[in-house]
């Protein structure tokens, strides 16, 4: 059983912070079961910036609720630390340590209620002493670059999405978290305020050890951003490895195709990619054997019949595909 | 100052223009300020109706069905009394119960709505079962039968209006909780360990507050009229004077067909325009009857 | 060669508040402009003013002209000039747009089949029930659809096709000009590929002329042979995609690149 404090020793600090061990979501769909997030193992590690990448439907915002207890799961754990998750307690503890950021600014804050209620909330479901609130709340406000005078008073609608995705970072940071997961946190912004809030989170990990999960599409940001990442293909991960060295030299075909698809900033585009056809099958449909196999360009024989399991093939990458751990399975 | 990164004068507010909040609905457009004025003037004659009338609207005479007159600006009624004082008098039944009705209809839906929503599961399907039992029985009937078993009163008549009109309410606010318990702010709520109790009064109740409300302005309408129905058909309360009573007197004394149109026209019209009144400030929030939470997203 | 689209002085308000202000654009006959710029800057405004679809509470002012390949100068169209009636004759035929988040206008009660009909009925002049449907299968092949994607409904298609099916819309009546405003935002990378390869297919197989607005220089660079930079209403640079991008003149052109990140170039956004 966890308690809420588990006292910091050595052996914590070689722990990955949140140890995902084989975790399956599933969803009743009209009578079909839809495997969201299908048997998938992850670490994070403490002040590492670990990027979830894969299209919409691939599961990648399912796991990081799933890793929050937002989401029930139908097998596998959780790990903080090394312990499980267990019970209320356990998850309090959790919620200290793991905060998360959502996707869209206009959704995420209250309407009703002001800056500083936003942000002192937390501590207040938290139950952490009143007289610590006021300053607790201008620290986080300031991590965040917010000046308290001007928008403690402010309500929601008086901010820009910038703004208020800035609100919800401090609400996550007032509770002094080891790690936030944030998921899309600027897929919905500008351009200009993409950069201000990228800057602030990665500030945040600079000074302070914030580990950061990132859960985007935008490979192009995880590659600039990440120390690793995991490509997520329907509700598995395929590939994972350093983030640079993944999408530099990516060995799993979907990988390469999400990369081959990123529009080149570049003029004329240059060289043509063979761009993947058809469309993400639906989760209450997987294909058999490698799921990805119907729309791979180098499937062979084994495919349609062998699920591949995520294999390391190079220090550090990881990757399912019987490509490259074929040759070591029999016959 | 830590290193972050410091937002210089901040990025403009996004400005609505002429954004609604319930001060200007009501005292921004005519029409928020006629209702208003309405309401007020009739508010202002339950309270000090029985003050300034000037005769004692139950005192008897024998000026029976007498056509207006300076001693009685409406005439009088079948036993003798003055129409007049009888018309202010009664317009504190048609507010009192009005708007206790609809407050008790309010809070009775609103419960079992956010119950109901947010919960889901089992408690939803029983809860949503009693509701639809109460919106399909026909009110009327319903509280002509009500009213006949039990003792004409304030009370009961409040108690009957109200329980024939809460699952329109019950309704309207569980389809709001659904929504709104699939926000990001919500989840983030739970996100944070927060407790169900807390999550509903916090953030579902305050956001459903607006909704509530304008649902509420429509049911007082609603419930001066089925007031004001009940006593026509002689279930109101006997030892009160309300317009519905009075057109009940009136007819059932032959008023009409003697052609004291004083009698009759003036109650009738007193009740339209009180429900015209509270209606128009319903129509005034529509906008946020219709369910699409308003987000005061200026992009939008 | 004469320009397709020529706008001059292009004006909106709305009361005393300036959307877009004084803009000059011209488009050659089959080519493709981008038009950048954040959110708020006035580039859908300036895109509905092409197809005088503003809202009545703003005003719009400057001279719109379209000169159509193959005829002469008296017989431009005087888009600003136009009125309801007479834009009925040019919207869809010449100039058809394909709206922000099109992929959810779609009628989720109506097939697909009947919705392209729809847009030929209203905007060609007769034709037969069995020419509608010869047109409709011909469309939606042209966009990478087989044809029995036209008898479902709109909740069946993924995003993808549906954003297919609103292209498919918009050439019904082969216009020589398309405006796509963000058609690539909600999709993912893989379909947002999908979908700017057609659109290059169909430039080079209609020879159509494309307006594309996007707040992502990235998916401009691929397509476009010029981009206009717009910001607060006003533009502030064009120029040819190339030129854009290697010799940036705006300060704010210039950070709207900075913001993209290129695999192969610096990591970390000057941060890590």
């Amino acid at each position: 059983m966890v308690g809420s404090s588990t006292p910091r020793t050595t052996a914590d600090a070689v722990r990955p912070l949140i140890e995902v061990r084989d975790i399956s979501v599933q969803f009743n769909v009209r009578r079909k079961v839809s495997r969201a997030v299908d048997g998938v193992a992850l670490d994070w590690q403490p002040g590492e910036i670990l990027g979830i990448v894969g299209e919409s439907g691939c599961g990648k915002s399912t796991l990081a609720r799933a890793i929050m207890g937002l989401q029930q799961v139908a097998a596998g754990d959780v790990l903080l630390s090394g312990e499980p998750i267990e019970g209320r307690a356990g998850l309090r503890a959790l919620r200290r340590r793991v905060q998360m950021i959502f996707q869209d600014p206009y959704q995420t804050l209250s309407p009703r209620q002001r800056v500083a209620t936003i942000v002192t909330e937390p501590l207040i479901v938290q139950g952490i002493a009143a007289d610590e609130h006021d300053a607790r709340v201008r620290q986080a406000l300031d991590d965040v670059g917010m000046d308290y005078e001007q928008y403690a008073e402010r309500y929601p609608h008086q901010l820009s999405g910038g703004q208020r995705q800035r609100v919800a970072i401090a609400a996550a940071l007032v509770l002094e978290p080891e790690g936030l997961i944030c998921d899309e946190p600027v897929s919905m912004l500008d351009a200009s305020v993409r950069t201000q809030i990228l800057k602030v989170l990665i500030g945040l990990q600079k000074r302070r050890g914030l580990a950061l999960i990132f859960i985007t599409h935008d490979l192009s940001l995880a590659w600039s951003l990440c120390d690793r990442i995991a490509v997520m293909y329907l509700g598995r991960v395929v590939e994972q490895g350093n983030a640079a060295a993944v999408i530099e030299q990516p060995e799993h075909p979907y990988t390469r195709a999400l990369v081959d698809a990123i529009p080149l900033a570049a003029p004329g585009g240059g060289g043509r990619r063979e761009l993947l056809s058809g469309e993400l099958p639906d989760p209450t449909n997987v294909p058999t054997g490698c799921r990805f196999h119907p729309r791979c360009p180098r499937r062979f024989a084994p495919c349609d019949s062998v699920d591949p399991a995520l294999e390391e093939i190079a220090d550090g990458r990881l990757v399912a595909c019987l490509l490259h751990t074929h040759d070591s399975a029999d016959g | 100052m830590s290193g972050a990164v410091v937002l210089g004068a901040p990025e403009p507010a996004p400005v609505e223009p002429g954004e609604l909040t319930a001060r200007s609905r009501l005292l921004g457009t005519w029409r928020g300020r006629f209702s208003l004025s309405v309401l007020g003037f009739f508010i202002f004659l339950a309270i000090f109706g029985n003050l300034i009338a000037p005769d004692d609207p139950t005192a008897s005479s024998l000026d029976i069905l007498a056509k207006p007159s300076w001693a009685h600006p409406l005439g009088t009624t079948e036993q003798g009394s003055d129409v007049f004082s009888q018309l202010l008098v009664g317009a504190r039944v048609s507010i009192v119960v009005g708007f206790a009705a609809a407050l008790i209809s309010s809070i009775l839906g609103t419960t079992v709505g956010l119950a109901g929503g947010y919960y889901g599961g089992w408690t939803d399907r029983i809860l949503d079962a009693v509701e639809n039992w109460f919106l399909v029985i026909p009110a009327l009937p319903l509280m002509i039968v009500l009213a006949r078993l039990l003792d004409p009163s304030l009370t009961v008549l409040i108690a009957v209006i109200g329980l024939t009109s809460w699952a329109g309410t019950g309704r309207i606010v569980r389809a709001q909780v659904f929504t709104l318990r699939e926000r990001a702010f919500v989840e983030r709520a739970r996100a944070l360990g927060a407790k169900d109790r807390y999550i509903i009064r916090t953030h579902i109740l305050p956001n459903t507050l607006p909704l509530i409300f304008a649902n509420t302005v429509i049911i007082v309408a609603v419930s001066i009229l089925a007031e004001a129905s009940l006593a026509f058909l002689g279930l109101g309360d006997p030892t009160k004077i309300s317009w519905g009573s009075m057109l009940e007197n009136a007819f059932s004394s032959g008023a009409p067909s003697a052609g004291a149109w004083w009698y009759v026209i003036p109650p009738g019209l007193c009740i339209a325009l009180l429900v015209f009144a509270v209606s128009l400030i319903g129509y005034l929030f529509e906008d946020v009857v219709n369910p699409r939470l308003r987000d005061e997203d200026p992009a939008f | 060669m004469a320009p397709l689209l020529e706008i001059r002085d292009l004006r909106v308000t709305r009361g005393a508040h300036v959307l877009v202000d004084g803009v000059d654009l011209d488009l050659a006959p089959g080519e493709a402009l981008g038009l950048a710029g954040e959110s708020g800057c006035g580039k859908t405004t300036t895109a509905l003013a092409v197809m005088k679809l503003l809202s009545p509470a703003l005003k719009q002012e400057g001279s719109i002209v379209m000169r159509l390949p193959g005829k002469g100068p008296d017989e431009q169209i005087n888009i600003h000039k136009r009125t309801e009636a007479g834009m009925r004759q040019v919207r869809w035929r010449h100039v058809s747009l394909v709206f922000q988040g099109a992929m959810n206008s779609l009628d989720p009660v109506q097939r697909v089949e009947h919705q392209i009909t729809e847009a030929i009925e209203l905007h060609a002049r007769g034709g037969g029930t069995s020419q509608f449907e010869a047109r409709v299968a011909e469309l939606l092949e042209m966009v990478g659809l087989t044809a029995g994607i036209g008898r479902r409904y709109p909740h069946e298609l993924s995003g993808g096709q549906r954003q297919r099916v609103m292209i498919a819309l918009a050439l019904a009546c082969k216009p020589s000009l398309v405006i796509a405003d963000e058609p690539t935002t909600a999709l993912d990378v893989i379909m947002q590929a999908q979908i700017l390869e057609l659109l290059e297919q169909l430039r080079e197989d209609l020879g159509l002329a494309l307006i594309l607005i996007s707040h992502d220089l990235g998916v401009l660079a691929e397509t476009c042979d010029r981009i206009a930079v717009m910001s607060e209403g006003k533009l502030i640079e064009s120029g040819a995609v190339e030129q854009i991008f290697e010799h940036p003149e705006h300060e704010h052109t210039r950070s709207l690149l900075a913001s993209l990140p290129v695999i192969g170039g610096e990591r970390g956004l000057g941060l890590r």
